[in-house]
């Protein structure tokens, strides 16, 4: 058992310990650019200011965060119900083939709004019809859901791959994708939004999906806080025993939390396909699935959480690929790496600060000068 | 002797508004059991959290042997010699006992070596103390008395020179008991200091020199031992005369409501936890089920809930047949007029990381008046909390705060409020009272007792024979899942003892 802490004030625990967990992630990250020869606060300049220092770098942050909060509000509902869906990259993917599908039928038939509501449904159930056989299988079979949904995983994505080849792509054309939607299977930019703040995303791909993100962590935090529902799940989630003694029918309840879980990941797919590419290709999912995991993790599996993570996270997408465009001796690879970091000062190494910071605060409170941090008890 | 081993002075611990220790200042002597006693809340575990080092107090100096020592974290009590037991054991459950009291200890990064002396030092501790364990055994295996003996073995091997116990006694038999005190004794005899947590005045009475009262923060009184009484305690402790046994008029038993036949229940590994039992509560009568922990009480309760699959046998609700098989609704039952308070009210009854007032509707989270369609209605879901807390005399009065910051006997009365108030026809309940302080169980004494005279079956399992026998109008005992006796609720406390030991009235030769 942890030694218990003591209770901190509201924002030291929400802002104050994941900021000095991010400010840590940041200096070893720093370290590491070091080490390969290269100047630390250049790096740190451009990822700041490739993320946020115009309006096409905040499009393409936006854009990516957009699909990290699908993700990451995934992994966070499985949470409630302790549940580790690692398999939100198969059923993003998966959930590619019901927005393919709505837009290869009604693109020209139907305007973008139209097709984007049968696009939503589309990959919400395909997402939720892969995520079902894992839950299936853990509910009545108990089978390790980590384990089912990594198997999903790779088999989410040899199925797409026979599709993109086989069935989905255009005769006789040579790369495995769709064919380019029609207008009314590409979703707007969301240009006029920022330039409300003045700004000019440019090229960049922010749309539409970004506001049904929003909707979805609003639909989110009101299912698990506020429906009958989310308190069977959180039941569920704290103590099997409890949940059994309350007449919670548990079998029931991972399925339905498992089918919310693989309807948001796979609307995820809405974002680049719709948004983005105006085409399924593959691999259009690139980690995102794994991505919300971290995300989930930072947010506390909280919406309001997980949004702010999304945008973290998002930075560090488009402000990396800036730096390795600009400095071309920082690999792609590398800022993997800083990624990396973040996951596992944000994540993995939550509590690392803790013992010290509550002792802070601890000491200020009794008005004696705070006491050396020794080994943490 | 009588030189000091412990002082502690002006002693001041807040959590946000609740002033859990407000300015306690407390001596206590070398060699000496010293019991320290209060109501849910009053911040015994607080005040000791605070000499052990997990909480640092806001304001306040502890004196270890007349040095002032800055307690930190619990290494440096170690470094004190100060050890804890705790209430809820700090043991790697597949880890054997030597493994568990190596673990932070070991001296080198060989083991092997260690190891070694590990095992002669734990001879020693044991010959010394008596305080015998199969160093090779799994924690896991081994009952709740072992468990805590090698707690008390990890904190002497520490070098622990006082040693703090916190409710040691809520979680073993009356025998184990027994035992826990005689090794008490003996450590006392060899010059180690205990303090010692409880809510049985009893206990108090039978092993401590000296004894200090806690009520809401503060410390209202110590008293030499011989000099006072379980009448005194426990009027220092709530502040007012407590009834230690709640009067209680005649039963009125009318029809039956809860009826069991021939229950045979297995465990996981397929022996028989429950066998051949057969029980009938009637409406307006409280029927008590006495037995040693582990006799198959608990396994019993469990079934009849709902919760746990019969291997034979059948129970009848208000007459109508209830599903044993396994696949009986617990929803289902609690609609058909059965509410339950399980024994394990952290695992079960509640959810300790939600707050209080979702806790208060577990198991009735489906009702209409908590719900607006499919969202829950948390206006009414909070008021209605509020309502109980205030009925209930729940502290603090905080419907929003998390279940696992409210003291275990809070907690209890949580789980009662919400069983009780639902006016069920049966109420079963396991271990109403455990880590419940006095005025409290005359309060959870008091409403059982009401729900009876409002014509409610009620069936009561106990480990507690004073509890069994101030409630009970039938008593039945259960021995090796058996129920071996049947007596009235005027049952002695030697016959039933007997009972309980597996001694069979019919039976010539006991084991
Ligand atoms: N971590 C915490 N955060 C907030 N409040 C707390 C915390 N720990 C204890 N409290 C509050 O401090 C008070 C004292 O609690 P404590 O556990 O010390 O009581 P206790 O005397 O040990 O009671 P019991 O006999 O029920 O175990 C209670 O009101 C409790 O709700
Ligand atoms: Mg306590």
């Amino acid at each position: 058992m942890a030694t218990p802490y003591a209770k901190l004030p509201g924002w030291v625990e929400y802002v104050l310990i994941p900021l000095i967990n991010l400010i840590v992630a940041f200096a070893v990250a720093g370290l590491v650019v070091l080490l390969v020869g290269q100047s630390p606060i250049r790096a740190a300049t451009l990822l700041v200011d490739g993320a946020f220092g115009y309006g096409e770098g905040i499009g393409y942050t936006l854009y990516y965060a957009t699909t990290f909060i699908f993700t990451g509000l995934a992994v966070a509902v499985a949470f409630h119900c302790k549940l580790f869906n690692i398999g939100g990259e198969g059923q993003a993917y998966i959930g590619g083939i019901g927005v393919a599908l709505a837009c290869l039928t009604f693109d020209t038939i139907l305007p973008w709004y139209l097709t984007f509501i049968v696009a939503t449904i589309g990959a919400a159930l395909f997402g939720a019809a892969w995520a079902f056989i894992p839950a299936y299988l853990r509910a009545k079979r108990g089978s390790h859901i980590v384990i089912t949904t990594i198997m999903f995983n790779f088999i989410a994505s040899s199925v797409m791959i026979y599709l993109l080849v086989e069935v989905m792509k255009p005769a006789g054309t040579m790369s495995p994708q769709t064919r380019t939607f029609g207008e009314g299977g590409q979703l707007p930019q969301l240009d006029w939004l920022m330039a409300i703040f003045g700004l000019d995303i440019g090229g960049a791909p922010f749309n539409v999906s970004f506001l049904l993100a929003l909707a979805a962590a609003v639909f989110v935090w009101v299912l698990i806080w506020r429906t009958k529902l989310g308190y069977e799940i959180r039941t569920m989630g704290f103590s099997e025993k409890a949940a059994r003694y309350a007449g919670i029918k548990d079998s029931r309840i991972i399925i339905i939390a498992m089918l919310i879980s693989g309807a948001l990941a796979g609307m995820m797919a809405l974002n680049p396909i719709m948004g983005e590419q105006g085409r399924m290709q593959l691999d259009f999912v690139a980690g995102a699935g794994f991505v919300g995991i971290a995300v989930a993790l930072m947010g506390r599996s909280h919406p309001a959480g997980i949004i702010p993570a999304a945008i973290l996270f998002g930075m560090l997408y488009q402000g990396g690929a800036e730096i390795s465009f600009e400095m071309p001796e920082i690999s792609r690879d590398m800022i993997v790496i800083i990624q990396g970091l973040v996951i596992l000062f944000a994540g993995a190494l939550e509590n690392t600060f803790r013992p010290a910071i509550s002792r802070f605060f601890g000491a200020r409170a009794a008005k004696t000068p705070p006491v050396s941090v020794g080994s943490a008890g | 002797m009588n030189e000091t081993a412990i002082e502690l002075i002006g002693i001041n611990k807040r959590f946000g508004l609740v002033h859990a220790n407000k300015d306690i200042s407390l001596k206590v002597r070398k060699g000496t059991i010293h019991g320290i006693i209060g109501e849910n809340g009053a911040g015994k575990s607080t005040l000791m959290s605070i000499l052990y080092g997990f909480y640092e107090a806001d304001s306040g100096e502890i004196l270890v042997d007349g040095t002032k020592r800055k307690i930190t974290n619990p290494n440096e009590a170690i470094a004190a010699g100060i050890g804890m037991v705790h209430q809820h054991f700090m043991l790697v459950d597949n880890f054997t006992v030597l493994e568990n009291i190596m673990l932070g200890a070991e001296d080198s990064a060989i083991l092997n070596k260690g190891i070694a002396r590990a095992r002669a030092e734990l001879k020693r501790l044991e010959r010394d103390y008596a305080l015998e364990v199969d160093p090779d055994a799994v924690i896991e295996e081994l009952p709740v008395g072992l468990q805590q003996r090698v707690e008390i073995l990890k904190a002497l091997y520490r070098g622990a020179e006082i040693l703090i116990l916190d409710e040691p006694t809520g979680v073993l038999t009356p025998p184990e008991a027994d035992h826990l005190f005689r090794i008490l004794g003996q450590l006392k005899d060899q010059g180690k200091t205990i303090i010692f947590i409880t809510h049985k005045l009893r206990e108090i009475m039978a092993i401590t020199d000296e004894v200090s009262v806690m009520r809401q923060g503060e410390l209202v009184g110590t008293r030499q031992t011989a000099d006072t009484s379980v009448e005194e305690l426990a009027s220092l402790m709530v502040g007012r005369r407590v009834l230690l046994r709640v009067e209680k008029g005649p039963a009125n038993p009318g029809d039956v409501k809860l009826s069991v036949r021939n229950l045979t229940v297995k465990d996981s590994r397929g022996v028989t936890v429950v066998d051949n039992v057969s029980l009938d509560v009637r409406a307006g009568e409280i029927v008590g089920i006495a037995g040693v922990a582990g006799n198959g009480q608990s396994q019993l309760l469990e079934t009849i809930a709902g919760i746990r699959t019969a291997s034979g046998g059948e129970v009848y609700l208000n007459g109508k047949p209830v599903d044993i098989s396994g696949k009986a609704d617990p929803a289902e039952l609690r609609r058909r007029g059965l509410a339950h308070v399980p024994e394990d009210r952290h695992h079960m009854g509640l959810i300790l990381e939600f707050e209080e007032a979702e806790s208060a509707i577990l198991g009735y989270h489906d009702q209409p008046d908590y719900l607006n369609g499919v969202f829950l209605n948390v206006d009414a879901i909070r008021k209605d909390a509020e309502a109980k807390i205030k009925a209930y005399d729940i502290r603090p009065a905080n419907a929003r705060l998390k279940t696992a910051n409210f003291s275990g006997g809070n907690q209890q009365k949580v789980v009662l409020a919400r069983e009780i108030e639902q006016d069920p026809d049966v109420l079963i309940i396991g271990q109403p009272t455990r880590g419940v302080d006095v005025g409290a169980i005359e309060f959870i004494h008091k409403r059982i007792i009401e729900m009876r005279d409002a014509g409610k079956a009620v069936l009561l399992v106990s480990v507690e024979l004073d509890e069994i026998r101030a409630l009970s109008d039938r008593i039945l005992v259960m021995f090796a899942g058996r129920v071996v006796g049947e007596r009235d609720g005027e049952a002695g406390e030697d016959d039933l003892g007997l009972l309980m030991a597996g001694i069979e009235e019919d039976r010539e030769a006991a084991e």
